[in-house]
């Protein structure tokens, strides 16, 4: 099947026009669990790319790698053509690479305001000795304060400005988390589940908002379980299962994929995920 | 012991040098956990480090006061690095341990009589503050009373010094915290792993937390040991490093005040508790007790309050109620 | 004041009411309170302790002898003759001992300990006390050889009771998430209820174990009810909780110390020495170390056999995935908390009996427990058991090398180092992350 993001027809590890991001051979192991063996995988520039698969099938694991949150016990990577295997998380993220967690981590008492401005970088005013001097940082802190300001009006949390991020619903926290990545100017954003737990109707802007990413140049990578979403705006999908990439493709070709639909959707496209999840875990003990 | 008696000693204690050398690692305490997180429980190494360091400059390298300070604070920023750059990666209960059993083992240590030559032994080192008092511009023969206790030149001297101290670390913390490096410290504290997704070097930021925290620590533990002129191992036990964790979540542990406020409420406040059990027991009014047992009660007390305050008022008399330092 | 608390002393004996009689019923057995206050010239002291000091006949003069009992110490010197006297005020037990680098190169003692004697006053106004020298085995002579196998027996032995404690700190640990700071203080309870049945109330040795056993568990019952039990239910964050263990450990010692007064409490008494080969050693040891060793068995037994070892384990490994399987979290809590305090309580009794304990015994040793503890790996029983055991062999092989008054500096260095290399302990799994 032809498309234009692959060279050639999509398969899984297949070769992309061009890609920010490529793993090859990631091997991470818990004791005897095998949790991600990723042989070769290529993430489209310029485009929204969906990571799916049932619970344990490693795709916050395979995250986390790429992040550098954990080492893998064996693999390289490339973002933008530089290596990136075994860099420190920071520094993954001055890259260009920022993330955000399944488990949201907004800075509960710090304010929403204070929570945006901590996502920018290269702040000079957050060097110690500098710190001293507001001179050298006023400046640019009223620059980021703007910028933050322009975000949180986006993602509708202008009125929860001065509020503790604590004090936000689950959903908004997600939406907090989102935008402050955004701060740091990313050329690739990474989400992990960005829908869980979000208000149905903060779902359509969120939608949008991850659209409007993709139209500023930014390579949107996310994990989800949320079918509709991903059929709705991603135009990349990766499966991933029991650690291994089983799938990729175009969403609407990756559906009719009998493997995807045997693995994870047929049986069960109708059921819960929950259950699904309980018995791949069953399956893999 | 009358009542005029009780008060002065108790308004002597407010204001006493050796209460500023809990508020000033009470203050350095509020950078390592109230902003930044850091479960630090040698505070003790860090001060009796400035007490040490600058007597043992004094004393064996005959530099000068300020050498002596510098000597003091390079000693417990040397500790800090030696104690942060393998322990900081690590979860913060393990922290918790490493720094108390670092500080138990170099108290151990300075107290050997391996190191008597350096740090007196079990002794410990004395008349180390000639410089000090020599720079004192007041006149010798002048007396301040306060109620029935009376200060001499020196000691007013040494407590218009403590308290200028004070001040410079209290608008030293102002302007940190109140700057975008505090808020990454402020971020830390509240999850690293999500800070890190930001860019910034966590490591980085909690080492210079623990330096910094440690220094002011450092100049309280020189404050401590000057006024008596006498630096001992038995002075920095586990008991100087909870009163300090006590006067600090007293207070409150993420606010400017907190530690100062702290200090001051407690020790004015054992000294009256102090008096007043004393007054008690010699009236036979607490058979169970004896005149030495008294001392024993302040310990007995700084456990139940730094209990009763973590569970019942963890933001401290100034904190904000929201502002609960725990994460769990 | 003195004059005030002398008054106040004899109208403590004529108040009535329980507590009060209590307390002065366990204040009164304290030496501590006996020697409030005393004169300065120590001509006018009542009591003496003398000796003389030879080798073969000859006289060994210049060696500094100290007799001291709780803060007090009083020190001379032998004359030209060996001879030396000591004047001290109070009766009691003294621990007379010989400052062995005062020792002139020529004379050396029988036995290693032989530099610590003990004066008994109890009865008497004068004591004498004897201090062997020139025996067969000189310390010096000892190979490096004979010197290992002597601290590895004293670490084996020093690390078992170690372990039984660790184990108590790790399964806490394991099914609460708590690191208890007030974990020391069971130790010392053990020690003070074991001195107090079988020093001082003469009960036998296995009843006063038993009671000291049974108070620790009272103990560790009562806590986990009346503060570990309500903060888990607030929800109270981890961290907090370890801050409250430290307070709560605090007040424990200091009750301690006012209830047992700050003396080292001698329960020695009725041991017989046994020598097997370079170790000189006592049965008291010996059986230490076989229920030591009978009690790991029974704990390791206990966690893998039973199924309410099996449950312990399974809320170790995840409490919220147990109690969906319709484990009763909280009474496994309950159940762990008896388990571990009994343990601990036991490794008082043992460590007061070998070594004498004081009031603050077990905070002195909660450090080399956490040390322990952390080696194995946080939360896994039989990690704390062998980090107990490694840590016991550090202390003491330390002291062939080392002073042994920094034996515990080389135990936290080596915490250290530990954590440095391997976080995770010698025995723990890696954790996953997020």
């Amino acid at each position: 099947m032809a498309n234009e993001i692959s060279i050639g027809a999509a398969a899984p590890g297949c070769k992309k026009v061009d890609p920010i991001l490529i793993a090859d051979k990631v091997v991470r192991q818990f004791g005897g669990l095998t949790a991600v063996s990723v042989d070769h995988v290529e993430i489209p520039r310029g485009k929204i790319t969906a990571l799916i698969g049932p619970n344990g099938a490693g795709k916050t694991t395979f995250f986390n790698l790429l992040t550098g949150f954990d080492k893998p016990n064996s693999g390289t990577w490339t973002f933008d053509g530089k290596n990136l295997a075994g860099v420190a998380p920071y520094k993954v993220a001055r890259r260009g690479m920022i993330r955000t967690f399944q488990l949201t981590k907004a800075l509960s008492l710090l304010t929403v305001i204070d929570n945006m401005r901590l996502g920018a970088q290269n702040q000079v005013g957050e060097g110690f000795f500098a710190s001293f001097v507001r001179p050298l940082w006023k400046a640019q802190e009223n620059q980021i304060t703007a910028s933050a300001d322009t975000l949180l009006t986006r993602f509708k949390l202008d009125a929860k400005r001065e509020d503790y991020a604590g004090s936000l619903s689950g959903g908004q926290r997600k939406l907090l988390e989102m935008a402050r990545a955004l701060m740091g100017k990313p050329k690739l954003v990474m989400l992990d589940e960005p829908m869980a737990g979000v208000n149905p109707a903060l779902t359509q802007s969120l939608l949008e908002h991850i659209k409007d990413l993709k139209s500023n140049g930014t390579t949107v990578l996310f994990v989800e379980h949320d079918m509709h979403m991903v059929r709705h705006i991603s135009d990349w999908v990766i499966v991933m299962a029991e650690g291994k990439v089983v799938a990729e493709g175009p969403p609407a070709d990756v559906m009719k994929d009998q493997a995807v639909i045997d693995a994870y959707l047929g049986a069960h496209a109708d059921t819960d995920l929950g259950t699904v999840e309980i018995k791949s875990i069953k399956a893999g003990i | 012991m009358d009542l005029i008696g009780i008060f002065s000693l108790a308004g002597n204690a407010l204001i006493s040098p050796m209460t500023v050398g809990y508020i000033l690692c009470g203050i350095g305490l509020a950078l390592h956990f109230g902003y930044t997180g850091l479960l630090n429980f040698g505070q003790a190494a860090f001060a009796a480090l400035g007490g040490y360091g600058f007597a043992i400059a004094t004393l064996d390298f005959h530099w000068n006061i300020w050498g002596s300070i510098l000597f003091g604070l390079i000693c417990s920023m040397g500790f800090a690095a030696i104690l942060g750059i393998p322990t900081l990666r690590l979860r913060a209960d393990y922290l918790a341990i490493v720094t108390i059993a670092a500080a138990q083992a170099l108290r151990f240590y300075v107290g050997s009589s391996t190191a008597e030559p350096i740090t007196g032994g079990s002794a410990g080192v004395s008349q180390f503050g000639e410089e000090f008092y020599n720079l004192n511009p007041l006149p010798a023969d002048l007396t301040f009373n306060l109620g029935t206790v009376t200060l001499t030149s020196s000691e007013v001297w040494m407590r218009i010094v403590a308290w200028v101290v004070v001040g410079i670390a209290v608008f030293f913390l102002y302007a940190l915290t109140r700057s975008p490096w505090g808020r990454v410290l402020k971020g830390i504290r509240e999850d690293e792993d999500a800070v890190r997704a930001l860019g910034k070097n966590v490591f980085s930021y909690k080492l210079q937390a623990l330096v910094i925290g440690g220094s002011i620590a450092s100049l309280g533990g020189m404050i401590f040991v000057m006024s008596s002129q006498t630096n001992q191992p038995s002075n920095w036990g586990t008991n100087f490093t909870f009163i300090t964790w006590t006067i600090l979540l007293l207070g409150g542990a993420a606010t400017l005040l907190g530690p100062v406020l702290g200090g001051m409420i407690f020790f004015a406040l054992m000294t009256l508790i102090e008096s007043a059990l004393g007054i008690l027991v010699d009236a036979g009014l607490l058979p169970f007790l004896q005149v030495e047992q008294v001392a024993q009660i302040r310990f007995l007390l700084v456990g139940l309050i730094l209990m009763l305050l973590v569970i019942f008022r963890p933001q401290g008399f100034l904190g904000n109620k929201k502002e609960i330092q725990f994460n769990g | 004041m003195s004059q005030l608390a002398a008054k106040s002393r004899t109208r403590a004996g004529a108040l009535l009411g329980a507590i009060a009689i209590l307390f002065s019923i366990l204040l009164g057995a304290s030496p501590a309170m006996a020697q409030a206050h005393t004169a300065d010239d120590p001509s006018t002291y009542a009591f003496t302790i003398a000796g003389t000091l030879q080798e073969k006949d000859v006289p060994i003069p210049g060696v500094t002898i100290t007799a001291s009992q709780d803060a007090k110490s009083f020190q001379t010197k032998s004359d030209e003759f060996g001879e030396w006297t000591i004047m001290v005020p109070t009766d009691g037990h003294w621990k007379v001992t010989l400052d062995t680098t005062t020792i002139p190169k020529e004379f050396h003692l029988a036995t290693k300990d032989g530099a610590i004697g003990e004066a008994d006053l109890t009865q008497t106004d004068f004591a004498a006390v004897l201090f062997k020298f020139g025996s067969a085995a000189p310390v010096q002579a000892q190979s490096i050889w004979e010197q290992l196998v002597i601290r590895v027996f004293a670490g084996f032995n020093f690390g078992l009771m170690l372990a039984i404690a660790a184990i108590g700190i790790t399964l806490i640990y394991g099914t609460t998430g708590l690191n208890n700071f007030a974990h020391g203080e069971m130790v010392t309870l053990g020690a003070m209820i074991m001195w107090l049945g079988y020093s001082f109330l003469h009960l036998n040795i296995v009843v006063a174990g038993l009671l000291a056993v049974l108070a620790a568990m009272a103990f560790g019952w009562f806590q986990d009810a009346a503060i570990w039990r309500p903060l888990r239910k607030r929800r109270l964050g981890l961290n907090q909780m370890m801050i409250v263990s430290i307070g709560f450990g605090i007040v424990s010692r200091y009750v301690l110390l006012l209830f047992f007064g700050g003396d080292t409490k001698d329960m020695s008494g009725g041991q017989t020495i046994i020598t097997l080969g370079p170790i000189f050693t006592s049965n008291t040891t010996l059986i230490s170390m076989a229920i030591s060793v009978v009690a790991l068995i029974g704990v390791a037994l206990f966690l893998t056999r039973t199924r309410i070892g099996k449950a312990t384990r399974a809320v170790s490994d995840n409490a919220s995935l147990a109690a969906s399987t319709g484990i009763d979290v909280e009474k496994i809590i309950r159940i762990v908390w008896l388990v571990a305090a009994a343990l601990t309580g036991l490794a008082g009794v043992l460590y007061g009996l070998q070594f004498q304990a004081n009031w603050s015994v077990g905070f002195d040793l909660l450090l080399l427990l956490f040390a322990a503890v952390t080696l194995g790996g946080l939360g896994t029983a039989l990690g704390a058991a062998v980090g107990a055991l490694i840590i016991g062999m550090v202390v003491e092989v330390s002291t062939i090398w080392m002073p042994s008054e920094l034996k515990y500096v080389s135990a936290l260095l080596i915490l250290i180092v530990i954590l440095v290399v391997r976080p995770q302990g010698v025995l723990g799994k890696k954790q996953r992350i997020g």
